[in-house]
């Protein structure tokens, strides 16, 4: 039964990667990563259940709060070019 | 939640949540900003269960065209005005537009959502007025 | 008891079979559509009904215990971070200029 989550989630990381290769723009690529994790983050916690330990759920939830942190920042990084400064900072600098 | 209640791990926890404390404090008083968030937990749960309804209807739609030979080309931006006053509840309803396959919200403009959706017919906007009357209805019952 | 057992499995099976379904779906309209926002639309399958079946499966096979309540907290923030992310891009991409069927019709 878990198994055939597990292999499927493995058939989709599968097509995602390819994206990630072939994808023409950076927002396709971005796309691909963020997909890419929450794939990671159910098959991680199918993982666990199919091994019969489910404490591998909290690595899972660390994995989905760092893939949207990572997401945000590297949007972010593409529309400024900067990651640590405010908005007040940003907006001096502009105008 | 790990079933392991050590003396070291408790109080590691409690100096954790001590840090926060002490960071949210300063957070609050570099601006005066405060949340006021007011609605009626019931009908958020009956909101929560139509709009989960409305996410697997969509969701079978949106497969079929996958799944279909033909590539979609019938899709465009629409124009969708929204009715909510408070900054929580604009987040809600756009955050439900995105929610249902098919539409996401691309841009947020004083008076309306620019929305991009997938397969455009004319029902669509019908259905997405309905969703923000129901979200309206959400934050009236809210104030009372 | 045994027939109960029984009949959770069963409906765990069929949850995680349809979650697995959904998921395969939505990769392989990612790799299939020929232009970012068809993407980001075939992305939201996989981002909305593929995570909470599988994840409601996994919780109907754990029970009451606090495994289901660690995969409540994980559906509960995939809820909230998913269209947050999914409109951050959109924004980004609508911003830089990317238009639906500018490929499509220099192809």
């Amino acid at each position: 039964m878990f198994l055939v989550a597990t292999i499927s989630l493995l058939i989709g990381m599968m097509l995602v990667l390819v994206r990630l290769f072939l994808g023409p723009t950076v927002y396709d690529r971005v796309l691909a990563v963020n997909t890419f994790g929450t794939h990671t983050v159910l098959f991680i916690g199918v993982l666990g259940f199919l091994m019969g330990r489910p404490d591998f759920l909290d690595i899972a939830l660390l994995y989905a709060l760092i893939n949207f942190v990572g997401t945000i920042t590297i949007l972010k990084f593409f529309k400024y070019r900067v990651i640590g400064d405010s908005h007040r900072d940003i907006e001096e600098r502009n105008g | 939640m790990s079933g392991i209640f050590n003396p070291l791990l408790i109080i590691f926890g409690l100096s954790s949540v001590c840090c926060v404390m002490i960071i949210i404090n300063r957070m609050y008083k570099a601006d005066n900003y405060n949340l006021k968030i007011e609605f009626n937990p019931l009908q958020f749960l009956y909101y929560l269960s139509w709009l989960s309804f409305e996410i697997v209807k969509a969701n079978l739609k949106v497969t079929k065209i996958i799944l279909s030979k033909s590539l979609p080309n019938n899709q465009r931006f629409l124009k969708v005005k929204y009715s909510q006053n408070s900054d929580f509840f604009q987040v809600v309803f756009a955050n439900s537009i995105t929610l249902t396959p098919g539409t996401i919200s691309t841009e947020t403009e004083p008076e309306y959502f620019l929305i991009h959706a997938l397969d455009y017919n004319p029902a669509d906007i019908d259905s997405l007025n309905k969703m923000d009357l129901r979200v309206t209805k959400l934050e009236s019952g809210g104030a009372k | 008891m045994d027939s109960l057992s029984f009949l959770f499995n069963t409906i765990s099976w069929i949850l995680l079979s349809s979650g697995s379904f959904f998921i395969i779906t939505g990769a392989y309209g990612i790799y299939k559509f020929p232009e970012f926002w068809s993407r980001l639309q075939a992305s939201s399958v996989t981002d909305s009904l593929g995570v909470y079946l599988i994840l409601l499966g996994l919780a109907v096979q754990s029970g009451f215990t606090f495994v289901t309540v660690k995969l409540v907290i994980i559906g509960l923030f995939l809820f909230i971070t998913g269209p947050t992310s999914t409109h951050a891009l959109a924004n980004a991409a609508f911003i830089s200029g990317l238009r639906p069927g500018e490929k499509l019709e220099s192809n």
